[in-house]
């Protein structure tokens, strides 16, 4: 743009990025997913006060019944009220996707950082690990691995740790290969300050918000894999209610019954939405200058 | 060849430790689990006999780095092993899987390319408006759907309500092959589309808005003209790495979608051998997918190389 | 009303044309406000003015090329007796290469990375003039040689980014006149480039365009530029012109207080000692004029009509043009 347009184009209420600069409280997209996110935890606690099943228990006398005054989406094949486990599903899947993201993004994080900072040998080894991870589809991985663990919440933490953290290793040597070479770093060790509290107090708070950001996608990936795994009927054991194996329970009813296939996959929608937009008004938020 | 390609020998050597170290992690497998590995292989009908024999059988009561060596050594022969549960060769039965799921792929990559382009044309030709907004809106919700939920319900949509497509199967003939994959296909390039079409998007607006292309409007170029000769290409550049990217993640996908599918490539043979314990297949299909995406690695740095006359990757390095 | 008086019809029109933002439910910003001036066929024009001045926009406006967001908010604009504004967009197309051609500032970022630059030579031609493949290309490697490319055969397959700055703005010059436009447009087209590399590059514009009587409209910050190379010269200072004339004449004895301040400004390699004298204050803020003449808060010659009253451009002595109320005083004053 020629030099008077952009001049004024910044002062007409017509900013050439209508994301940056905004307060956090203007930001829609960061609303947005504040908002559904919010409402989809508040749910999830709340879940046995809004309804008066229990998840688990059986009534074959209803099974299979499409939405109805008494179960407002039907029951499933063993007469279980569908909205229930919906809603007691969102315990789970919210809750192991939202952990399944801490250990890869703390161990990650670390030795990424120190590959990058220390660089040598540390780096080479490290980074040839990360190369050979990232060889192998995400899915691949964390199936065998699960597979190999034994089904079970557990097994999904440590196999989702062990593929995981790859990114966040990649993200942040990035990360701190460019921020080693900032001035503030320097003028740090010439202060004579140690690397650790350079890397602790310093360069820290700068580059962690990359890893954060990144962090709100993997919660998405994560929820994906523990749904996909409990399709493959490889995730958390029956008869606790999560979305995936709801899934896979409603695939065999597809002709007759569709909801109970579809409506588990909306929620995922749902719940991937309001984190995605989470995600990207955080990344508004903390790192406005890098946005697409 | 150009010299901008001469990367290739050398990308070629570089990824022999990465494979060395694939072929380590696919070997621990077997022995990541707890216990004897042909205990966890019999399972359930796991006999003092049986455990012997097949101990023997995989070479299990030899020391662990001599295992390893015999692993390789059959490896460089071909011999992936013997398949626990058909009994034949493991080498046949993946042959057999590798032309489906390359299909597959193949597929479900021109089917994702029809789609993302003219959406990404759609809202890059005006930012902010409707069109874009309903497109971004689009890419969002695809990039929260699960990949198999998005196969269920275009089995629901077109398979079962009006009955276009056929639930799952493979076909016998080439054009039924085609036709069978056709669901599979749209499903992974429907998960494929919102990344490819961020990143076009996104590319696509910054070539409208760049010099050269004014350039080619004060010489009269407009509509089909003007995207044919100066901004397909640009717009492509950086989607082409993250196409490949995708690819890789796609196989992992395409797993899962067999599954769903019943199509007998790659996926349905490790999914399948997964429940069956049949380790020598499970290694022998890891170690393939990560052939594969090591391979499309490479294959996506010659693209990339191709499309922009400016890159030079012997002078970079990550 | 032509600078220098010509009787000739002009080749060029530009009639109060305003450039701007339009604000829904508001008053559009205009960034050049009521701007007009004429360029007869074979006259070079420069257009002189700060950043933010609006140079570049006005130039972009009668090329059709406004960025996103600004548009033209009135006036005319008339190539050859057409009125180009209200022009069909394929009839206006039409006229980009084979009438009037753009160069532009940055030559790295305004030839296409992925094209070799024979092909973007060859494609006006192409398009306007029918030729075929091989007959353009041929062209291209004339138009090449024309413009002083070393090894031009061999040359016309590069990529852009394997040629020099000093190359590159010469293979845009014989993109430009491929198809021997009668209008030059020039964006600052010198400078990027470095200043022993700049002359050359002006010589060889004024060699074109006197060889082939081409029109030049020059648009610069740089006023040795318009010394070198053009014969008609017009000031702009936010958004509005401010003085117009022979350039010649500007440069011996101006008629707008800015434009003594530019040339008080500016180093004079005749004469070294003398001191360099800023203009005050800052440059307009488009967004928020003051309600008399722009340039009142820097200006020495300032009166408190000034400050109240827009001046009009209006002929302060035969063939020039100034818009000051106190444009006498200066003649009056020692230079």
């Amino acid at each position: 743009m020629t030099t008077a347009a952009v001049r004024a184009s910044r002062v007409t209420n017509r900013p050439m990025s209508s994301r940056a600069l905004k307060p956090w409280y203007r930001n829609a997209t960061l609303i947005a997913g504040i908002v559904i996110v919010g409402f989809l935890a508040l749910i999830a606690v709340l879940a046995p006060l809004l309804t008066p099943y229990a998840p688990i228990v059986q009534d074959l006398e209803h099974a299979l019944e499409s939405p109805n005054a008494q179960h407002w989406l039907g029951t499933d094949k063993y007469g279980r009220d569908v909205l229930t486990r919906l809603l007691y599903g969102a315990r789970v899947d919210l809750r192991v996707g939202f952990l399944a993201v801490l250990i890869p993004f703390v161990v990650g994080s670390v030795l990424g950082a120190l590959a990058g900072y220390f660089g040598g040998w540390f780096d080479a080894v490290v980074m040839r690990i990360v190369d050979i991870f990232f060889a192998f589809p995400f899915y691949v991985l964390v199936i065998v691995f699960v597979f190999l663990l034994g089904a079970g919440e557990s097994s999904i933490y440590l196999a989702i740790a062990a593929v995981s953290w790859v990114s966040y290793a990649k993200i942040m040597r990035g990360e701190l290969l460019v921020a080693k070479q900032q001035d503030y770093v320097a003028a740090a060790r010439l202060g004579g300050l140690s690397h650790g509290r350079i890397l602790i107090r310093h360069i820290g708070p700068n580059v962690l918000s990359q890893a954060l950001i990144y962090a709100t996608s993997d919660v998405v990936m994560d929820i994906m894999a523990i749904v996909t795994l409990g399709y493959l009927g490889l995730g958390i054991a029956p008869p606790t209610p999560e979305w995936g194996s709801m899934i896979l329970d409603g695939q065999e009813f597809i002709t007759t019954q569709w909801e109970q296939a579809t409506i588990p996959g909306i929620a995922v929608v749902v719940t991937s939405l309001g984190l995605s937009l989470l995600g990207d008004g955080l990344a508004d938020l903390l790192a406005p200058e890098r946005r697409t | 060849m150009p010299d901008r390609f001469r990367f290739i020998p050398a990308r070629l050597l570089q990824s022999i430790p990465v494979l060395f170290g694939v072929t380590v992690l696919v070997f621990f497998m077997v022995h990541l689990l707890p216990g004897d590995p042909a205990v966890a292989i019999l399972g359930q009908t796991a006999t003092p006999d049986r455990v012997a024999a097949l101990s023997h059988q995989l070479g299990l009561d030899q020391a662990l780095w001599r295992q390893y060596l015999l692993f390789l050594g059959h490896l460089c022969q071909g011999n992936l092993g013997q398949s626990i549960t058909y009994q034949r060769p493991v080498s046949g039965l993946v042959l057999q899987a590798i032309p489906v799921t390359l299909s597959l792929l193949l597929f479900a990559l021109v089917l994702s390319l029809l789609i993302s382009v003219p959406l990404a044309g759609l809202a890059a030709s005006a930012p902010g408006r409707a069109r874009d907004l309903g497109v971004r809106f689009f890419t969002l919700l695809g990039q929260g759907m699960p990949q198999f939920w998005i196969g269920i319900m275009l089995i629901l949509l077109l398979a079962v309500n009006l009955r276009a497509f056929p639930v799952g199967g493979y076909g016998k003939t080439w054009p039924q092959h085609w036709y069978y994959l056709f669901l599979p296909a749209l499903t992974l390039a429907i998960a494929m589309c919102p990344t490819t079409i961020r990143s076009l998007r996104a590319s696509t607006i910054d070539v409208l808005a760049s010099d050269y292309v004014g350039t080619a409007r004060s010489k009269g170029a407009a509509g089909i003209s003007l995207f044919r000769l100066h901004v397909l290409r640009n717009a492509a550049i950086p989607t082409v790495s993250i196409i490949g990217v995708n690819l890789g993640y796609l196989v992992g996908g395409a797993l899962v979608i067999e599954k769903v599918f019943a199509v007998p490539g790659l996926g349905s043979l490790m999914i399948n051998a997964i429940f069956a314990r049949d380790f020598p297949t499970i290694q022998a299909v890891s170690l393939f997918v990560a052939v594969f995406v090591i391979v499309v690695g490479i294959l996506t740095d010659v693209v990339y190389t191709a499309v922009d006359p400016r890159v030079d990757i012997s002078k970079e390095r990550s | 009303m032509s600078a220098a008086g010509i009787v000739a019809a002009p080749l060029l029109s530009v009639r109060d044309l305003t450039i701007g933002l339009p604000r829904s439910g508001g008053r559009p910003v205009s960034i050049v406000e009521g701007i007009s001036f004429d360029v007869g066929p074979g006259e070079r024009m420069g257009i002189v003015g700060e950043s933010g001045s609006g140079k570049s926009l006005t130039l972009r406006a009668i090329a059709g090329l406004l960025p996103r967001g600004v548009e033209i908010l009135s006036g005319r604009v008339e190539y050859d007796g057409a009125d180009l504004l209200t022009m069909a967009p394929p009839a206006r197309r039409a006229l980009m290469g084979p009438e009037i051609a753009m160069i532009f500032q940055e030559p790295m970022t305004a030839l296409n990375p992925v094209m070799r630059v024979g092909n973007q030579i060859a494609e006006g031609p192409r398009r306007h003039l029918g030729l075929t493949a091989e007959e353009a290309a041929a062209r291209a490697v004339s138009m090449m040689a024309s413009t002083g490319i070393p090894d031009p055969a061999r040359r016309a397959k590069a990529y852009p980014h394997e040629l020099s700055g000093g190359l590159r703005q010469r293979i845009m010059i014989a993109m430009a006149v491929s198809c021997r436009p009668r209008l030059l447009l020039c964006d600052e087209p010198t400078t990027a480039l470095d200043v022993t590399v700049q002359l050359q590059v002006l010589k060889l514009l004024e060699r074109l365009c006197v060889d082939t009587g081409t029109a030049l409209v020059f648009v610069t910050h740089d006023l040795a530029v318009v010394n070198q190379t053009c014969t008609e010269l017009s000031v702009m200072y936010a958004g509005h012109i401010v003085e117009a004339g022979r350039a010649k004449e500007a440069f011996r004895q101006p008629r707008h207080p800015y434009t003594e301040g530019l040339l008080n400004s500016a180093p004079d390699f005749d004469r070294p000692e003398r001191e360099l004298v800023a203009i005050p204050g800052f440059p307009a803020d488009v967004t928020d004029r003051p309600p008399g003449c722009s340039f009142a808060p820097r200006c020495g010659y300032v009166r408190e009509r000034c400050m109240h009253s827009v001046p009009p451009l209006r002929e302060v002595a035969p063939g020039r043009l100034a818009a000051c109320f106190e444009s006498d005083r200066m003649v009056e004053a020692p230079a």
